[in-house]
């Protein structure tokens, strides 16, 4: 591993790290728009994140380690996540150690840890929280394993890196399997990243949460910590939504000036501008489905997904 | 509706009131058997207090008030022994006096036959042995507030477990305590426990004059300001034998419409976000806040708060405001009839809506659905048309009504009201009676009973005023319809699953502080 390579892939992280909020924020102000509101400043969301900092963390009584510890290691499965998706260059050294079912295996141990942290204080809405994020969770796991696969059927590898070089080499191969990739991967990530309509992360009703009720106990750096993460969840979401099916931008192998990463750096930001108004459209659009319609929907996408797969096999033969 | 069994003449007498009233004095036996008559004849309970008359007469007094078609009857009942005075319970023929009779126990200790006796509004913050709407107690003891255990119904069963909601919510909302039994997502009971807004407003009527008690009526509930004011001043005017001016009584008609638009508008959109559409939400805030803006401008107040006052109201509605309020209802519908297009043929809304929380027609009637809640499950009754008071009894209102009992049949009421109260809007403003808006109320001859009558926008709210001398306020019951609805959200959401419960509850969006009191 060269020096260089190195502060790329460590450029890459704290790239992803600082600006997951302003996606947030963006996405936030989005909505508002399209609701006819005045929207918050863009910078809402760190604000948010200064003033938790800033205030005093109060923990439960019968809050274990596990309860305390988990704010770090959500943020550091997130951070370490962003350092395996390529988002502005594929010749990632750490990419290499890990392709992307470890990346949904690291995904589904943040799960883990903040389902046990929310159950670790035994009330009943983290309890209510923790087993709706795992319904929701188990179903779009192999959603999502199908949405790879698509990709990986098309390129011959399960490492990201690789499906990016492998659309700069065909570029004019575009395979309509992965239309449907793209439609189930985009159902998946609103269902994982609590947004409606599966969830609603703007509201205040504790019975009807998800994602809101496995924090409804964390209070000021914990509470930034997960909340940062959750932003860094989405933003890594939609890196990999891009890797698989916007891939035009990413540095590939070889691309080592500084050219194609500020090149890089434009697509990224440019991509997730248009993302972050799409899915606030998707979202503006749609009411919270009831709960246990959560299956029929995940099921959809897995539907879809496999429908990619017997589309792209169809046309190979 | 035919009662079997007449009451005597000489125990009868006509009540002060804005409706045709009358109150009946009855024995134990006379008031058990009209609960059962009147139950069986679908007559409809509407209220229950008590008053401490031992001062004047060395007796305690219950009272319990029903909705008759042809009028409204007021029961007096004297619970004998004043060391322990005790009246038949009404619960079983009358499912929502429950909470009413423990609430006056509470308050009065004058107890029921009923067995559930845990406290309801006392919360631990006076002693047991305290009642403070005795004459002897004066209001100014301080007690220590003490936590007092208070058993919910436990359910049992394999993989049953509770769930306890509140009284502090994650939102700014007011304080009610949910129990909830469930298994998995599914409600198999819920227990609801209220009063912890309760501040005594009975006992500080008593300590204000006639003339300024609508000021204290109006903030019982802060969203049915200018119900309750109207309320109030119907009592005392039908006590003093005042009429009001025809001008004023249009323009309290006037307020009462805006207030049930204001509040239409409001949990519409509220229905909308709880469902996670914030489009429904941000849209129908802006209706309701332009609604609220010109309320300022007609009535001098955004929640209407002191604008209906004894004798008439506080000002007059220039001629330009009228026209600009003929203007305003005409974006208003315009607007509204968009977004109801927007919300019925929105799939995933509409989903949401149906089925849940459904109350059937036969068990609303039989628990005694009121107001909006009732006529979303074809309980007809709304006091405008089937009670009509001046000047309703011109405009000839219409009733809305839905059959499904569910949380879509809610909103659909709504939105068929929002229509019928621009329309009374509009003829109340063409019905151009030039005139005074207020008359001189005098003061009231001491101890007479007097009862105001409302159709709110929740539905009717009730004052029961009795006057003192030099006009001063002896007893002042005011009763929120939210009493009887209350009960019928712990039917409404059986067998709905948990996540659904905060749209059930918006859906039927009940006063905790007009319950409290």
């Amino acid at each position: 591993m060269s020096g260089i390579t190195f502060i790329r892939q460590l450029a890459e992280v704290v790239l992803a790290i600082a600006i997951a909020p302003l996606f947030s924020g963006w996405i936030a102000q989005c909505r508002a728009w399209l609701q006819n509101r005045s929207a918050p400043p863009l910078l809402q969301p760190y604000r948010m994140l200064d003033k938790l900092f800033h205030k005093d963390a109060a923990l439960a009584m019968d809050a274990s380690a596990l309860f305390r510890a988990t704010p770090y290691v959500l943020f550091g499965a997130m951070a370490l996540a962003a350092a395996i998706i390529p988002s502005l260059v594929t010749d990632l050294p750490l990419a290499r150690v890990a392709d992307a079912i470890a990346l949904i295996g690291l995904f589904a141990t943040a799960r883990v840890f903040q389902s046990l942290a929310a159950m670790d204080i035994g009330t009943a809405f983290g309890t209510m929280g923790a087993r709706r994020e795992m319904m929701v969770g188990f179903l779009a796991e192999p959603a999502l394993l199908m949405v790879l696969f698509n990709a990986f059927l098309v390129f011959g590898s399960t490492a990201l890196p690789d499906l990016v070089d492998g659309y700069a080499a065909h570029r004019a191969a575009v395979d309509p399997s992965v239309i449907f990739a793209a439609v189930a991967f985009l159902m998946v990530l609103l269902a994982e990243n609590a947004r409606l309509p599966i969830d609603n992360p703007a509201t205040h009703l504790e019975l009807t949460m998800i994602h809101e009720a496995m924090l409804l106990e964390y209070s000021a750096r914990h509470l930034a910590l997960v909340e940062w993460a959750s932003s860094l969840k989405l933003f890594n979401y939609a890196c990999i939504g891009f890797a698989l099916f916007l891939p035009w931008g990413i540095a590939t192998h070889g691309q080592d000036g500084g050219l194609p990463l500020f090149l890089a750096f434009a697509a990224l930001i440019g991509k997730l501008a248009l993302a972050g108004a799409a899915l606030a459209f998707v979202e503006s659009l749609s009411a919270k489905l009831r709960i246990f319609r959560a299956p029929e929907y995940l099921a959809m996408a897995f539907l879809i997904a496999v429908l990619g797969l017997l589309v792209h096999l169809l046309l190979r033969a | 509706m035919h009662m079997s069994f007449d009451f005597p003449a000489q125990a009868t007498r006509q009540l002060p009131s804005n409706l045709a009233c009358r109150c009946v004095k009855v024995d134990a036996a006379s008031w058990r058997r009209a609960a059962e008559e009147l139950s069986a004849s679908g007559g409809r309970f509407l209220t229950l207090w008590g008053a401490d008359d031992r001062g004047r007469d060395g007796r305690f007094r219950i009272y319990a008030a029903y909705l008759l078609p042809q009028d409204v009857l007021v029961l007096e009942h004297d619970p004998g022994d004043v060391a322990n005075p005790t009246y038949p319970s009404l619960a079983s023929q009358f499912p929502s006096a429950l909470r009413m009779e423990r609430a006056i126990y509470d308050l009065l200790g004058v107890a029921s036959t009923e067995p559930d006796n845990r406290g309801w509004l006392r919360h631990g913050g006076w002693p047991e042995t305290v009642f403070p709407l005795r004459r002897d107690v004066d209001g100014t003891q301080q007690y220590p507030v003490v936590s007092e255990a208070y058993p919910f119904l436990q359910v049992e069963g394999d993989g049953v477990h509770e769930i306890a909601v509140g009284p502090v919510h994650a939102g700014i909302i007011e304080p009610g305590n949910f129990r909830f039994s469930v298994v998995g997502e599914k409600v198999l009971r819920l227990e609801e426990r209220l009063g912890y807004t309760h501040k005594g407003i009975a006992k500080r009527f008593e300590e204000m004059r006639q003339h300024d008690g609508y000021r204290l009526a109006a903030r019982l509930s802060g969203d049915s300001a200018a119900a309750f004011s109207w309320a109030y001043c119907a009592a005392l005017e039908a006590i003093a034998g005042t009429v009001c001016p025809p001008r004023a009584t249009n323009l309290r008609a006037l307020a009462l419409e805006h207030e049930r638009l204001a509040n239409h508008l409001g949990d519409l959109g509220a229905l909308g976000n709880d469902a996670g559409f914030a489009f429904g939400l941000t849209q129908f805030s802006r209706l309701k806040e332009d609604l609220l803006r010109t309320n300022v401008a007609a009535f001098g107040a955004r929640y209407l708060m002191d604008y209906i006052l004894p004798g008439g109201v506080a000002l007059d509605l220039p001629e330009h405001a009228s026209r600009a309020l003929l203007d305003q209802y005409l974006t208003l519908e315009r607007d509204v009839k968009n977004l109801r297009s927007i919300y019925d043929e929105h799939g995933g809304l509409q989903d949401r809506f149906r089925e849940a929380g459904r109350l059937e027609k036969d068990l609303a009637a039989k628990l005694g659905a009121i107001g909006l809640v009732g006529r979303a499950s074809d309980v007809c009754c709304d006091l405008r048309v089937d009670h009509p008071w001046a000047p309703y009894d011109r405009l000839k209102a219409t009733l809305v009504t839905q059959t499904s009992g569910d949380v879509a049949a809610r909103v659909q009421v709504r939105f068929g009201e929002i229509g019928e109260s621009l329309q009374l809007c509009r003829m109340l403003l063409e019905d151009v009676s030039s005139g005074p808006i207020r008359t001189e109320v005098p003061l009231a001859e001491p101890d007479r009973l007097g009862v105001g009558l409302i159709e709110g926008w929740r539905g009717p709210v009730m004052i029961a005023l009795e006057t003192g001398p030099d006009g001063a306020i002896r007893r002042c019951h005011a009763h929120d319809s939210s009493w009887q609805n209350w009960p019928l959200l712990e039917y409404a959401v059986l067998g709905n699953i948990v996540p659904d419960f905060p749209l059930i509850n918006k859906s039927f969006n009940l006063s905790y502080s007009g319950h409290d009191g």
